[in-house]
């Protein structure tokens, strides 16, 4: 039984990524810094402008950093939905988890802690 | 537990799995210690959103941040990750001298940032405004401190990476430390995404 099936050497051929070489090719990785360049410029312009109101701008850019960290996944790190990278997309997923629920779990405490904090000035009353 | 697709069906021989290879099995390891160490830069974003505004009537962000420096290291940082995977491409075609080449581009460009940063820090130190100022300060150069922190080793990286090559050739061990290095660098460039991001751009909304 030969092997035809193999395009790539073996040491090539890894888990998780594109087995047509590890690395991808250099169009992809031209395409991708093209698209993660114009998103990060429009992250700066639209954060140095006023054109946006206030909670629009912070929503933009929230969606912005999401779409260039989306961009670097794909075309830098070559994460993708194939089913070869099952293992990697279910460890990515679990870290995504973990960190939402450390950064929406602290924010979410402190923001209660402080709320229901008594305020300075009263503290100091009480303490007289 | 047989199963676990490593490589697609269709790609395997009909008769056996192919079992998985070295590179594969060191990239997807050092692929989970990146996650845990985006795990580590999460608990330090989650103390930098809480302490944002106790500033302890020292400068804020506004005060303090400048767009253009902030600008220059993001695109530093930017192409030496393109830079990165061209010189990935280089070792895969077994091109040792384009690789050194490249490599040194990713370490002026790395240094590049390493540098803006470096002189960042200086300069709001020399204004009183350092970690011992305010809460929100030692968040900011815990934060910002981490990940240059992160770039140093990596800078570091790519020196015996280089000497490696010039003096070794590539091999197949050099291939996986180089694969791994390249995680580490795009890694890098994802977490100071978010450091741009939540740090300076929307740090300096008033």
């Amino acid at each position: 039984m030969t092997e035809t099936v193999i395009s790539t050497p073996t040491h090539l051929r890894t888990p998780g990524t594109d087995t047509r070489g590890s690395t991808g090719r250099w169009p992809t990785y031209a395409v991708g810094f093209a698209i993660a360049a114009g998103l990060t410029a429009a992250s700066f312009v639209l954060a140095a402008n006023h054109w946006l109101t206030p909670a629009s701008l912070v929503a933009a850019l929230v969606v912005l950093a999401i779409a260039q960290m989306i961009v670097h996944l794909i075309f830098f790190l070559h994460i993708t939905t194939a089913p070869a990278q099952k293992t990697n997309i279910l460890a990515l997923l679990l870290t995504l988890l973990i960190i939402s629920l450390v950064v929406i779990g602290s924010l979410w405490i402190m923001a209660q802690l402080n709320a229901h904090m008594v305020p300075m000035d009263q503290l100091m009353q009480m303490q007289r | 537990m047989t199963d676990v697709s490593i490589t697609p069906a269709s790609e395997r021989a009909p008769e056996r799995y192919h079992p998985a290879t070295k590179l594969g099995v060191t990239g997807f390891g050092f692929y989970v210690y990146l996650l845990s160490d985006a795990i580590l830069f999460s608990a330090l974003f989650a103390t930098f959103a809480v302490l944002k505004t106790a500033t302890a009537g020292g400068p804020t962000a506004r005060d303090l941040f400048e767009l253009k420096t902030v600008g220059l290291e993001t695109a530093c940082l930017l192409t030496s990750s393109f830079v990165c995977g061209l010189a990935m491409q280089a070792a895969e075609a077994r091109r040792p001298r384009e690789l050194a080449a490249l490599l040194c581009v990713v370490f002026a460009l790395g240094a590049g940032f390493l540098g803006l940063e470096i002189r960042e820090f200086a300069g709001m130190m020399a204004a009183g405004a350092g970690p011992d100022r305010s809460a929100f300060l030692s968040a900011f150069f815990a934060l910002v401190g981490a990940h240059g922190l992160h770039i140093t080793v990596g800078l570091i990286w790519i020196g015996v990476l280089l000497i490696h090559v010039t003096t070794m050739g590539l091999s197949e061990s050099y291939f996986r430390r180089l694969f791994c290095f390249s995680l580490f660098w795009h890694v890098l460039d994802v977490v100071w995404i978010a450091i741009f991001t939540f740090v300076y751009l929307l740090g300096i909304q008033p």
